[in-house]
């Protein structure tokens, strides 16, 4: 593994592990302020604005789906207590300037009233380096079974 | 009329449940939402006897294409064939009955059976047996197309039904047509199309979700993570318990919850304010060259209307979007969020409809989930005590008014809409 690829591997490592201990205005740190969280429906687009999406979220959406996860407000966010996420077999498929794109697999298991999910995907991450670490420009989350029917999920994938 | 001997497996008897006792006028029996046998017996008297929901036309808008769909567990395929004519097909081989298309919604020349071969045209027609020569003397291929099913469309809702005796679907509908026509001007003057949709399920009986279409009661205590996201003059519009809106029952078992009397007709009050939250999307049209009439008309169009229009047994026009709920087994529910905007409309206004559409909607927005938890918890609850225990739909029953239609109407957060529906529930499983 080249130090590059440490270091991206690294920073998604980070990335997962803010989310399954909750640690959302550290998370939200790690993005670019023209970042996009996507979770598509159709694996096959990259038109994402012109596509209906599980979820599209720029940065004010991003800091509203933070809000509801920490406000105490949603009873869906009460109940999955708990994730664990495993991202692993990354490679990074192109670089351009100071921008690397790259894609891992991602297992989300989560714990809700007792029984155990999980919601494999393919995630893309468009890095943009900045400093000794990197900012997210993009992040997609291609789930295995989005085209079909999912359960409701009330965290961050 | 000769019954056909799918008529005859649909009539067959399921094990008798009596639903007499147990749908009352303020109350239902808890067994509604747990009892297998009175599932089974739902399939059969209510979804193979009414008219179903199956599609908007714009999911099958081209020539050549197609959509899956079910009535209750019955697979079904809606098609436009090369002619531009409609069809609701079984989705059943009729050699050995395996499906002949998976597809959710796309296009196509034919459907092919996966398992010997056969292939049917868009139309139904039988038009490919491998080693035909085999068959010879023994059937003729145009006795055996994909069964057909009965369909009729009213504004561009296709109904299906798989009762040939049921009356035309405009007088099934009645009532509701007049708000199915006020819900299709959202599309800002466009012809109306399926923008794409969110699918999920959820650990609960049908009715459960049926009845939360028109349930206004639960959308301050559910729904107040979504209520805090959205800006205060917003949160306002949302804060509708106590304001003028209504439920009306329309018959056989439809009804409307008019939440946000302001937006019930969407070509009216164009000179009203633009709201705050789509100043920015007014000046985007303008700066694309509409003029003020026609900026005004979408940015009222976009937000949706201000009601939610129940249809028994499984679809509702629901403020932006169609719900459609399909049911799985007796503690299993697939609810569908049908985005849709406007045909050729300008790309900001149905950009903007699906970003609205995914703030709420679907598994992961900020009020499905919540939703779904607390059906979830009403399956789960339901199992205790259900012998003596009954679920309440009594809210407002002691103040009921007279609508302008003539109909019953009830406070917008009264149980009205509920009682509407179970009383064509209990009609036609005693039927």
């Amino acid at each position: 593994m080249t130090a590059e690829l440490i270091n991206l591997v690294s920073f998604i490592n980070l990335e997962a592990d803010m989310l399954d201990f909750h640690e959302y205005d550290q998370w939200l740190d790690l993005w670019d302020e023209d970042g996009y969280y996507i979770v598509p429906i159709d694996g096959t687009t990259e038109d994402y604005a012109n596509t209906l999406n599980f979820a599209y979220d720029d940065a004010a959406m991003r800091r509203l789906r933070v809000q509801r996860l920490v406000s105490g407000e949603a009873v869906s966010t009460e109940t999955t207590a708990k994730t664990i996420r495993n991202p692993s077999r990354f490679r990074v498929l192109s670089t351009e300037g100071d921008v690397t794109t790259i894609r891992c697999a991602q297992i989300i298991n989560e714990n809700r009233h007792g029984n155990l999910r999980y919601y494999p995907a393919d995630v893309t991450y468009k890095l943009r380096r900045d400093g000794d670490s990197y900012r997210i420009l993009e992040k997609v989350i291609r789930l295995q079974n989005a085209d079909n029917h999912l359960a409701s999920i009330g965290y961050i994938l | 009329m000769t019954k056909s001997n799918a008529e005859k497996c649909r009539n067959a008897p399921v094990r008798h449940v009596d639903v007499e006792p147990l749908v009352k006028e303020d109350k239902v029996h808890t067994s509604l939402y747990t009892d297998k046998d009175l599932f089974n017996a739902e399939m059969q008297k209510v979804f193979t006897k009414t008219w179903v929901w199956v599609a908007h036309e714009s999911e099958v808008g081209e020539k050549n294409s197609y959509k899956t769909a079910y009535i209750g567990l019955e697979p079904v395929i809606v098609s436009r064939d090369r002619k531009n004519e409609i069809h609701v097909l079984l989705n059943r081989c009729r050699h050995r009955a395996a499906t002949v298309c998976e597809g959710k919604r796309g296009k196509a020349k034919s459907f092919v059976c996966p398992y010997h071969g056969w292939g049917y045209s868009l139309d139904g027609e039988l038009r490919a047996v491998p080693k035909e020569e085999e068959y010879e003397g023994v059937f003729e291929k145009k006795d055996f197309p994909l069964i057909k099913v009965r369909h009729e469309t009213y504004q561009g809702m296709i109904f299906a039904t798989l009762n040939p005796e049921i009356e035309p679907l405009e007088d099934f509908l009645g009532g509701a047509k007049k708000w199915i026509d006020l819900f299709m001007k959202q599309s800002g003057g466009y012809p109306m199309k399926v923008l794409g949709d969110h699918r999920f399920r959820f650990p609960g009986n049908w009715k459960i979700q049926l009845e939360n279409t028109t349930d206004a009661y639960h959308f301050p205590v559910v729904h107040k993570s979504f209520v805090s996201s959205l800006d205060d003059e917003t949160s306002e519009v949302f804060d509708f318990l106590d304001g003028e809106g209504f439920v009306e029952d329309l018959g056989n078992g439809h009804s409307v919850m008019v939440m946000i009397p302001e937006l019930v007709d969407l070509e009216e009050n164009l000179d009203a304010p633009i709201p705050g939250r789509f100043e920015s999307f007014a000046e985007e049209l303008r700066k694309e060259g509409h003029s003020e009439d026609k900026v005004r008309r979408l940015v009222r169009a976009v937000g949706g209307s201000g009601f939610n229009l129940n249809l028994f047994p499984n679809v509702a026009c629901s403020m932006a979007f169609f719900r459609v709920l399909r049911p799985i087994s007796v503690e299993e529910t697939e609810i569908h969020h049908v985005a849709i905007g406007g045909e050729g409309a300008p790309a900001s206004f149905n950009q903007l409809r699906m970003r609205l559409h995914e703030h709420f909607q679907g598994p992961m927005g900020f009020g499905t989930p919540d939703d779904a938890e607390a059906w979830e918890r009403v399956q789960k609850g339901s199992y205790a005590g259900y012998d003596d225990e009954w679920i309440l739909v009594n809210r407002g029953q002691s103040k009921l008014k007279t609508s302008e239609d003539g109909n019953v109407q009830g406070a917008v957060c009264s149980e009205t809409g509920m009682r509407a529906a179970y009383q064509q529930y209990k009609k036609v499983m005693t039927a």
